[in-house]
């Protein structure tokens, strides 16, 4: 069953059609939007590495169907938090600290580090590992990824 | 980085092979996506003795370097770029590294084994300084100057004296070099580095914070189609029967494929393929050949022995057992383990005109190359290999079997086929590193000495080489089974100078699953058991554990090590443990060193730990770590690979365990095989001893070998409870504190 969609992608409106209402997000971010930020990890909630925003809250994309958001809901996705000519405070912080290895969960950290910056600019050592405790990261980057939210909240 | 490197990657990915003009020679560079490897002249050289194998440099400038080895996530990339722009003295953004295409780069060996800036970049090192020596030959004739007269700087040539510099271009115009590597050529001189051994910005980082980067799960090629595996429920099943009329309703579905146990649904679009691999119904027969997980250890000394390996004898160890003071005596065991990359494994894959060419995050593209070939018939040269960085895999994860499902469905559907593994598949089918059981004895002399040490390790006996590809296993198709022995022995032998020492190795003909290397493969295991039974012998013979080491090693740089990484932990001399009267939270530290393989890289560390004595969990709040690798080519990323090691290393330890019925692998998500997560994750401090005028040695995997031994002689400091099997869950925790 063809379910019809109206997004706000990273500003822009997106006007999408997908076989079946129970597509994911992060498929459509993916493969209909050609956006390589959001990533597929387990497509179970449980590691991150898909994390958008949606209206402002950091969400799980692969377990978000699409026909639960509202039409023309507000996406923004890590291409849309920022770009190599104007950086997103905590993109450029990650620069800053080298905080990457494989980098494969950094969207997630990233998206879900701004999402915390938003509701609280000066989070401790301490929130900063609680909001990020969701977020799995294997090639172990976490104290590079907490010290770049600390930088990026300028309490480093 | 910059908008021009963002380009460059983006046409090699889509164009699967940039390299500059020149090295192409006029050859269309679109047209070799699909392209015709033995058949069509490719003039790309890629043996290992050519200079051109290695690099070419650019009418524009800049130098284009093509490395065997592959970047994991381990900065490799931006270490092989500063070695070549350092031996070639180019600027380092004038740097483009191709990586890991077996049409284009020369195959030196997988990445693994810590060998990347080892064998490859001296390799890289020796190329480009073979090329720059001819630079200033060439300048010299046609200036009619002396070499020595001559000096590179910028990626010019030209007189000390002053005068005009001349371009590289300009020197090599109208192509190649033409040239054999000159292994005793003479390389730059430490002294005058101006990129080797500094800490240069990594040249991905930025693509990845951006959401820039192309992830082999982000690849596309055009007219592809979607793949998703549909795995047996048990490892040995046997596929019955397929219903295709339960997935009929898919959207797109374009085809089921099936051939003997290989069960697969191709479909127009993704997330079809996803619906489709959950909807199918198939019946598979009844397999439960897996031990009880719970009698795993006795499992492994009954299995079948195919050799010894005998990896040290020094004098009579049974016999200087006999003649001991006191004897000590202890099993210890680690776990299966995943290797739990954060992203499944992806592959894609076009067979036509009788040449397959796969995308693949293979950390070893060349001898995958050998084995696609293998299971499809086509003859090496039919195949062609293209590297794209994927998920970290610490090893030899899923990357090499997606790529051989790959093959499979893109020949069974005439089309390009992308395969993406679940989150499942990954957990489930990734090859696993192996249960490791280790035998120890030791003899003490009257001052508490080791006098005699005998140890057996009990290890599979096939642990490298080529893994078997799930795909052709699974589908009945021929095998490149060159399984090699491996590494996975390496660091039983000691690095102390004991004076009766017997370290043997028994190969098992069988391992319940697909035996793999994990990061660290052996070296951790074997180190931990090494070192935390030594410190038995230190707690038996009254004496502080640093003490006890340095009194038994001859090597200047290893206790250079000892010494360094004890004064940053503010190691105290005492005998442990320290075994708090009261409080629910016991603390200690413990220490632990490795050489790795016994001739390169020296580590060693110090764990702190808190053991709550009522729920038996333990945290590692501080891990101490100091490494010498000789010369270092980027401080900054070897600190990153002393923080990946042991983080993933202290999750390893404290909590990792593959779980397993008599049919299958049962732990298939995050859930049930959890990792470290933030809240619990160490402050990591770390020291490197830089040895510029040495070799440099690898970085990617030893420090990784010192955590578990750190860990559990930690544990013994804080409680007097000595963990001897991993991972030190809490309910072994408290079963060793009620022992004691
Ligand atoms: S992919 Fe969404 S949480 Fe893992
Ligand atoms: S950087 Fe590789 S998983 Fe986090």
């Amino acid at each position: 069953m063809a379910h019809q969609l109206s997004l706000d992608v990273n500003g822009r409106a997106a006007h999408l059609t997908v076989d079946d209402p129970d597509t994911p997000l992060l498929y459509v971010l993916r493969d209909d939007l050609g956006l390589h930020g959001p990533r597929f990890g387990c497509g179970l909630g449980q590691c991150g590495s898909c994390t958008v925003h949606v209206d402002g809250q950091a969400v799980r994309s692969c377990i978000t169907p699409v026909s639960g958001l509202k039409p023309g809901a507000r996406i923004v996705t890590l291409e849309g938090l920022g770009g190599p000519d104007r950086l997103h405070p905590v993109q450029a912080a990650f620069i800053e600290e080298q905080a990457a290895q494989c980098g494969y969960c950094i969207n997630g950290m990233i998206m879900q580090s701004a999402a915390l910056l938003n509701e609280n600019p000066k989070p401790d050592e301490t929130a900063i590992r609680q909001a990020l405790a969701q977020n799995l990261c294997r090639c172990g980057t976490h104290l590079r990824i907490v010290r770049a939210v600390r930088r990026a909240a300028g309490t480093l | 980085m910059n908008a021009p490197l963002l380009s460059r990657r983006n046409l090699l990915l889509q164009g699967g092979a940039l390299v500059v003009g020149f090295a192409l020679s006029g050859r269309n560079a679109q047209a070799q996506i699909f392209a015709p490897v033995a058949t069509d002249g490719f003039s790309k050289p890629v043996a290992p003795d050519q200079v051109d194998s290695f690099l070419a440099l650019g009418a524009d400038g800049r130098a284009t370097i093509f490395s065997g080895k592959v970047d994991l996530g381990t900065g490799i990339e931006t270490a092989m770029a500063q070695i070549a722009a350092e031996e070639l003295d180019l600027p380092l953004d004038r740097v483009t590294v191709v990586q890991g295409d077996t049409a284009l780069t020369p195959d030196q060996g997988p990445t693994y084994g810590s060998l990347s800036i080892q064998k490859g970049g001296v390799e890289i090192r020796q190329a480009a300084a073979t090329a720059r020596a001819r630079l200033v030959q060439l300048a010299s004739e046609r200036l009619g100057l002396p070499a020595d007269a001559l000096a590179t700087e910028n990626g010019t040539v030209r007189p000390k004296s002053g005068g005009k510099a001349i371009n590289y271009a300009e020197l090599v115009r109208g192509g190649r070099l033409d040239l054999k590597v000159d292994p005793a050529v003479a390389t730059k001189d430490p002294a005058t580095f101006a990129l080797v051994g500094k800490s240069v910005a990594r040249i991905d980082i930025p693509e990845k914070i951006t959401g820039r980067f192309t992830y082999m799960q982000d690849y596309r090629v055009p007219g592809m189609v979607h793949a998703r595996v549909v795995r047996p429920p048990t490892i040995g099943a046997r596929l019955e029967s397929v219903d295709e009329a339960s997935v009929a309703s898919v959207p797109g579905l374009i085809k089921v494929v099936r051939q003997g146990n290989f069960l697969a649904v191709v479909t127009e679009k993704e997330w079809a393929a996803v619906k489709a691999a959950g909807l199918i119904k198939a019946t598979w027969s009844k397999w439960e050949g897996l031990p009880e997980q719970d009698k795993l250890w006795q499992h492994v000394r009954a299995t079948k022995v195919t050799k010894d390996d005998v990896t040290s004898s020094t004098g009579d160890a049974e016999a200087a057992l006999g003649q001991a003071a006191r004897t000590l005596e202890a099993s210890y065991d680690f776990a299966i383990h995943t290797h739990g990359s954060i992203g499944p494994s992806c592959a894609i894959a076009v067979f036509a005109d009788g040449l397959l060419t796969c995308w693949t995050a293979s950390q070893m593209t060349h001898a995958l190359r050998k084995q696609l070939a293998a299971m499809t018939g086509l003859a090496p040269e039919a195949v062609r290999c293209i590297y794209v960085e994927g998920s970290g895999c610490y090893g030899r994860n899923g990357h090499e079997d997606a790529a051989g499902d790959a093959a499979l469905l893109a020949r069974a559907v005439g089309r390009p086929v992308r395969v993406q593994w679940s989150r499942a598949d990954e957990h489930g089918w990734d090859p696993k590193g192996p249960p490791t059981l280790i035998d120890l004895k030791a003899g003490l002399d009257g001052q508490g000495n080791v006098s005699a040490w005998s140890s057996q390790f009990h290890v599979p006996e096939g642990a490298a080489g080529n893994v078997p590809l799930v795909a052709a296993d699974l589908a009945g198709l021929p095998h490149e089974t060159a399984l090699a022995p491996g590494n996975v022995i390496q660091n039983s032998a000691l690095p102390y100078a004991f004076p009766n020492v017997r370290t043997v190795c028994h190969r098992l003909a069988t391992t319940p699953f697909r035996p793999s290397w994990i990061r660290t493969p052996g070296r951790m295991q074997n180190t931990y058991a090494n070192e935390a039974f030594l410190d038995e012998c230190a707690a038996a013979a009254g004496a502080d554990p640093l003490d006890y080491r340095l009194r038994a090693l001859k090597d200047p740089r290893g206790i250079a090590v000892l010494k360094r990484v004890a004064e940053i932990a503010g190691w105290q001399a005492r005998t442990p443990p320290v075994k708090e009267a009261s409080g629910d939270v016991l603390r200690g530290r413990g220490i632990s060193y490795v050489k790795y393989e016994l001739n390169r890289t020296y580590v060693a560390g110090v764990a702190e730990v808190e053991v709550d004595r009522g729920t038996g969990r333990v945290r590692v709040p501080r891990f101490f770590v100091v490494q010498d690798c000789g010369q270092i080519i980027n401080p900054d990323g070897v600190r990153n690979q002393l923080d990946g090691n042991v983080i993933q290393t202290v999750s390893r330890v404290l909590m990792e365990e593959v779980t397993f019925d008599r049919g299958a692998v049962t732990s298939l998500d995050w859930a049930s095989y959890p990792i470290l997560a933030f809240p619990d994750v160490p402050e990591v401090v770390s020291d490197l001893i830089d040895r510029p005028t040495e070799k440099p040695w690898g970085a990617g995997e030893p420090s990784a070998a010192i955590v578990p031994a750190a860990i559990s002689n930690a544990i013994f400091d804080a409680t007097g409870a000595r963990l001897r099997s991993v991972p030190f869950t809490p309910a072994k925790v408290k079963a060793a504190l009620q022992a004691t």
